[in-house]
């Protein structure tokens, strides 16, 4: 665990390292916020009775989206990793003592971790001064606020889990340009990166909440803004764990499946 | 100009050498489109209208967005990708040759998986067509919409490839313009404010090839907003001013 835990370390680290980068991006998170933002009131005064959420947990919802956008954006991968089988660099990652779906699985967290972790403070910060109800504001209780960070972990282990088996199926696929390009647009679709999923029509919004990608945004964002409650909380909660469980066990099928066979051409 | 097309064809016949890869970027592009206006559908499905417009409006408003934006990608993408030219120190090649520098830069790249994009942007626009009554005049004015907006993102690229000079790297917030005006430009800019709708009329005059000639094209605006968008080219006029002082700047950074 020690082994994976200093990979870990040493991934967030190098991350954290481009300051400028995440400064770069505050201003775009905050102004693409804003424009969603300015969207959402217009509908709102125009049709008040047509809208599926509270307008404090939308304007939560959103602010969160755009600080953490990096913890749950499926089009951010690591070519590195996804053109190891390739390029044959996945000879080199086989060379080190440790299991490489546990690696893999540490820097893809970290990676997601130190992208976001810098980003998010000004966001959240810039989204809490907007006046209400168009900002970002704590309205739940502390147990239930308990409860969005823990469904926030579960979100980021079905994030990495999903990659994982991205990954692990370019052993058998070598090109994961392909699933990538198909799989992050359903994604967005069935996350709730185009609308929130309570905007989506009733039986895709069904599809999208039973759908892996409706364990991932969805879940946290809603419980902070206090959309989603008690039972709801529950059941949402534990699809997240049977997602995690499952993705990961995918993964690490499939990816055993495929170093089996994995021939390298050396050179 | 010869040399534009000279390498205009050699572009096309070298991205033909890899049919796979291109065909899966342009559903990629493609499906990009898709989920764009699967974004208004989804508004419009639950609350009818947007800011006093329908669904067939704003695919039309949605489509000369898009047709702009990837008209001025599929041309002006070697703007875009300029800050990688000047960190490899390829911007020193490009001054040494007798050419122009800028009908370098635009030779330098060519995005053919934009051409599905483009026709998926016809087909919002056709659809949403039926929401206006149509006279030659509009249909003119609509031409116009899709060059002017075209010139003011192909100026946004300019502009961009004009900053690095002094960063030596992308920067980010200028998506804000070029991504973000794709992605907002699907509702008339009006629908996001007062304040929104003058910024992008005045400072990047987007609004002046959307949300204006729109309210004439829609019938509710006096026949000169369907003018303005030859005034957007004006943009490029400073883009292309930061554009001099850019290269003036430039020292190079390879060895």
């Amino acid at each position: 665990m020690k082994k994976y835990f200093s990979f870990f370390k040493m991934r967030l680290m190098a991350g954290l390292q481009y300051r400028a980068a995440a400064l770069a991006g505050l201003s775009t998170q905050f102004v693409w916020g804003g424009m969603e933002i300015l969207l959402y009131r217009a509908l709102w005064s125009a049709h008040p009775e047509r809208f599926p959420m509270g307008v404090e947990a939308l304007a939560a919802y959103i602010w969160l989206q755009q600080a953490f956008l990096t913890f749950f954006a499926l089009w951010q991968w690591e070519s590195e990793l996804a053109d190891a089988v390739r390029t044959g660099a996945v000879a080199y990652e086989l060379t080190r003592p440790m299991d490489l779906y546990g690696m893999w699985f540490a820097r893809a967290l970290a990676l997601r971790l130190s992208r976001g972790l810098l980003r998010s403070v000004p966001v959240l910060l810039l989204g809490a001064a907007v006046p209400a109800p168009w900002g970002l504001r704590l309205r739940v209780s502390p147990a239930v606020f308990g409860l969005f960070l823990v469904s926030s972990v579960l979100m980021l282990t079905v994030v990495c889990a999903f990659i994982m088996l991205v990954y692990a199926l370019t052993f058998f696929l070598e090109d994961s340009r392909g699933i990538m390009m198909l799989g992050a647009p359903l994604a967005d679709l069935l996350g709730g990166g185009i609308v929130p999923l309570p905007f989506l029509p009733a039986g895709l919004r069904r599809v999208a909440e039973l759908s892996p990608f409706g364990s991932m945004q969805n879940v946290p964002l809603r419980i902070f803004g206090g959309d989603i409650a008690g039972a709801e909380i529950a059941r949402a909660m534990g699809l997240q764990v049977f997602w995690a469980a499952a993705l990961i066990a995918a993964g690490y099928a499939v990816m055993r499946a495929g170093l089996r066979r994995v021939c390298v051409a050396g050179g | 100009m010869g040399l534009y097309f000279h390498s205009l064809s050699l572009h096309i016949k070298s991205r033909m050498a890899y049919k796979a890869s291109f065909f899966l970027e342009c559903l990629g592009q493609l499906l990009m489109g898709l989920e764009l206006f699967l974004g208004v559908y989804f508004i419009m499905d639950r609350f009818g209208e947007v800011g006093g417009y329908t669904l067939r409006e704003c695919a039309l408003c949605c489509g000369v967005v898009l047709m702009a934006s990837s008209l001025a990608e599929c041309f002006g993408r070697g703007f875009d990708a300029f800050a990688h030219v000047l960190r490899d120190a390829r911007f020193d090649r490009i001054l040494v040759r007798p050419k122009p520098l800028m009908l370098q830069v635009l030779c330098a790249e060519l995005r053919l998986n934009m051409l599905p994009r483009i026709a998926e942007a016809a087909v919002m626009i056709v659809w949403g067509a039926g929401a206006v009554r149509w006279t030659a005049w509009k249909a003119a004015v609509l031409a116009l919409m899709v060059l002017g907006g075209a010139a003011v993102f192909f100026g946004l690229f300019i502009l961009y490839a004009a900053l690095c000079f002094f960063t030596l790297e992308g920067l980010e917030f200028m998506n804000i313009f070029t991504d973000g005006a794709r992605e907002y430009g699907k509702y008339p800019f009006g629908v996001y404010g007062r304040g929104v709708l003058w910024l992008l009329t005045l400072l990047v005059p987007l609004a002046l090839c959307q949300h204006w000639p729109m309210q004439y094209l829609l019938d509710r605006g006096p026949w000169w907003y369907g003018l303005l968008p030859l005034l957007a080219p004006v943009f490029l006029v400073p883009c292309t001013l930061a554009w001099r002082a850019g290269v003036r700047h430039y020292t190079s950074t390879g060895s």
